[in-house]
């Protein structure tokens, strides 16, 4: 079974760390990963980097450029990822944006994907119909999980839509925003994260974009199934000791 | 209409909104939406009082004497030149900026290159009383200082864009993230014909007027409406496609794109797109665009800021992919040898980007009495110090 369906039907308030690939350091990417599972993550998204992240705000800009500067590509990655199930058993997602997919060959990165053990993948540029008429056979064939994300603006049959078409999460953001803001539950965003409760849908849910602490991510666990912190982590490691830095931030999030 | 957008968005090949879920709402209100507030009678009727009281048109089409001497055939300039804010941007800006009030928008904002986009969209604003925020490259806000502060004068706010080359396309990022962030009351002018669907055809259909009176023009000056060559520089390609949209059709008419190859194409420091590029996704459209093989976009550079963008419309790579468009570039050298040509010849100084298609007519051969119309796309005062510069003036 797909790591990521496992770990749904396992556990609740889920903890997904999103950390970009090749940052701080190129070598970074497995030792990261292994450091995050030691300190209790349950799940990871590793962020492949492209030059124009448009989704992105400046934190995870930055890391991406750093990365790239230091040489950074899929090729390279997936070389990195050979040793990434020696350590690690907690499901593993590739997010990023389609440009490099595409130029990379979306056919040789879903086998790529399922070489190294990766279960599915966060295109967030990839649109919902060109997934379903020239991606979705390919990443069913490599048991890949293709997650969507939606927005407060997102229209109910739309969301209905996504969940029939994704089989891992589906990815809440907590605002229309680009990443790196605080999350403010007010009225409005309760709303929304009840209404999207109340749809009983076929597939867990995340939230994202806006977690950065233990309150935020306590908040967020009443609404869904767990949350992803991304741009808090990716500031955390900034500097000096990644086992350090990983454990320390981790450390808010024990029980 | 094979050249034209299909029901799904896409140009043969190219096309498509490739945009992440939080622009989904945004993009899909204009879809739904511009095709039938265009078609409204009383939007035609403003946009056309506007186009004829505000911006001045129809823009001339003047037959260059000394030019087509030099070249022998009747060489037609196109002269968007002559338009209010000197440019052919205020087309699509006016277009535009009624389109946002129809869907009760109250905020605008737009990147810009060489700054006149900006200034058409900062004025345009103004015109209208609409809050007005411009995304500009920390390195063409230092190029082109005096566009920097018509759009202050205006009263836009001018936001510099200091992420990757600090150029249009880093300015086009950050205005995305304005519009992801700002997702119910903010319309994003984008200021040619790329981006998501339906932003190709929307700017095209604004900038057709261009070849809708070249037509007319050519018929009541020339006797026949068909031209043997309609020349256009591209830097995403909005000026061509409004100068080609209505010969697209007009198989005899020869379509020429004319690219900026900065120091020369092999040079590094070039933005000849389909010369440099391969196929894949920028800011919302499969496209062609110069990238690594990684799929990284790769730097441009064009001594004309206006030109210096990686990639071209979706539509102008299907033209060019199909055939149907030629597709050549020109230096900075010779854009700028063609800016002086012209200001000697006949009294103009060129935009040097329109100093491109202007260039490419010195690499031609015609026969003696062929019409041929360039577009003139914008006016070179803006680009007079590199222009000092170049030749010591």
């Amino acid at each position: 079974m797909n790591r990521i369906k496992q770990l749904f039907q396992e556990k609740k308030n889920i903890l997904s760390i999103y950390y970009t690939a090749g940052y701080p350091n190129i070598g970074d990417t497995v030792q990261i990963a292994e450091a995050l599972e030691k300190s209790g993550a349950d799940m990871l998204e590793i962020g492949f980097p492209y030059s124009d992240p448009v989704a992105d705000g400046p934190v995870i800009q930055a890391s991406s450029k750093r990365s790239l500067d230091q040489g950074m590509t899929l090729k390279v990655l997936f070389e990195q990822l050979k040793d990434l199930r020696k350590n690690v058993t907690i499901p593993v997602l590739l997010m990023g944006y389609v440009n490099p997919v595409l130029q990379f060959g979306v056919e040789n990165f879903c086998k790529a994907c399922a070489e190294v053990g990766v279960d599915g993948c966060i295109v967030p540029d990839l649109p919902m119909v060109e997934y379903e008429e020239f991606y979705k056979g390919c990443f069913e064939e490599h048991n890949l999980s293709n997650v969507f994300l939606i927005t407060p603006q997102t229209a109910d049959e739309r969301i209905h839509k996504i969940d029939g078409l994704t089989n891992g999460f589906i990815y809440l953001l907590s605002s229309s925003a680009t990443t790196g803001k605080n999350l403010e539950v007010g009225d409005t965003t309760e709303t929304y994260f009840s209404r999207i409760k109340d749809m009983n849908l076929k597939n867990p849910t995340m939230i994202g974009f806006g977690i950065s602490d233990r309150k935020t991510f306590d908040k967020a666990c009443t609404y869904a199934n767990g949350a992803i912190i991304g741009t808090a982590f990716v500031k955390a490691i900034a500097n000096g000791n990644i086992e350090e830095n990983v454990s320390q931030f981790m450390q808010a999030f024990k029980s | 209409m094979k050249y034209k957008v299909n029901e799904k968005g896409y140009y043969g090949d190219f096309g498509g909104a490739y945009i992440p879920e939080m622009l989904y709402p945004n993009v899909e209100e204009l879809r739904q939406n511009y095709l039938q507030i265009i078609a409204d009678v009383d939007f035609q009727k403003e946009f056309h009082q506007l186009m004829k009281d505000y911006v001045g048109r129809p823009s001339p089409l003047y037959l260059a004497k000394r030019l087509s001497e030099r070249y022998g055939a009747n060489i037609f300039l196109k002269r968007e030149d002559l338009n209010h804010t000197g440019a052919h941007k205020i087309n699509n800006t006016i277009g535009q900026i009624l389109l946002a009030e129809k869907l009760g928008k109250k905020r605008i904002i737009a990147e810009t290159g060489a700054g006149q986009h900006g200034v058409a969209t900062a004025t345009v604003c103004a015109l209208r009383n609409l809050e007005c925020v411009i995304y500009m490259g920390e390195v063409d806000i230092e190029r082109q200082a005096p566009n920097v502060a018509r759009m202050k004068m205006l009263g836009a706010k001018v936001v510099s864009a200091s992420s990757g080359s600090k150029t249009l396309k880093d300015a086009t990022n950050e205005a995305m993230r304005d519009w992801i962030n700002n997702p119910v009351d903010t319309h994003y002018i984008i200021g040619s014909v790329v981006g998501p669907h339906p932003y190709p055809d929307m700017v095209a259909i604004f900038q057709s007027i261009i070849s809708e009176e070249t037509k007319k023009q050519l018929l009541a000056q020339t006797g026949s409406d068909q031209p043997d060559y309609v020349l256009a520089c591209v830097g995403g390609g909005s000026n061509a496609m409004g100068m080609f949209y209505h010969f697209m059709d007009d198989e005899n008419v020869k379509l020429i794109a004319v690219e900026a190859a900065g120091k020369g194409v092999s040079s590094g420091f070039s933005a000849a797109t389909t010369y440099l590029g391969k196929e894949g996704v920028l800011h919302g459209s499969r496209s062609i665009l110069m990238q690594t093989a990684d799929g990284q976009v790769v730097e441009p550079h064009s001594v004309s800021a206006g030109l210096d963008y990686p990639g071209i419309g979706p539509q102008h790579a299907h033209l060019f992919k199909t055939g149907r468009g030629q597709y050549v570039s020109i230096t900075d050298e010779e854009s700028l040898d063609a800016g002086l040509l012209l200001t000697q010849l006949e009294g103009i100084i060129p935009a040097i980007e329109s100093a491109h298609a202007l260039a490419y007519l010195e690499k031609m051969e015609f026969k003696k009495g062929e019409n041929v119309v360039v577009c003139l796309s914008g006016r070179g005062d803006k680009d007079l110090d590199t222009y000092i510069k170049y030749f010591n003036l």
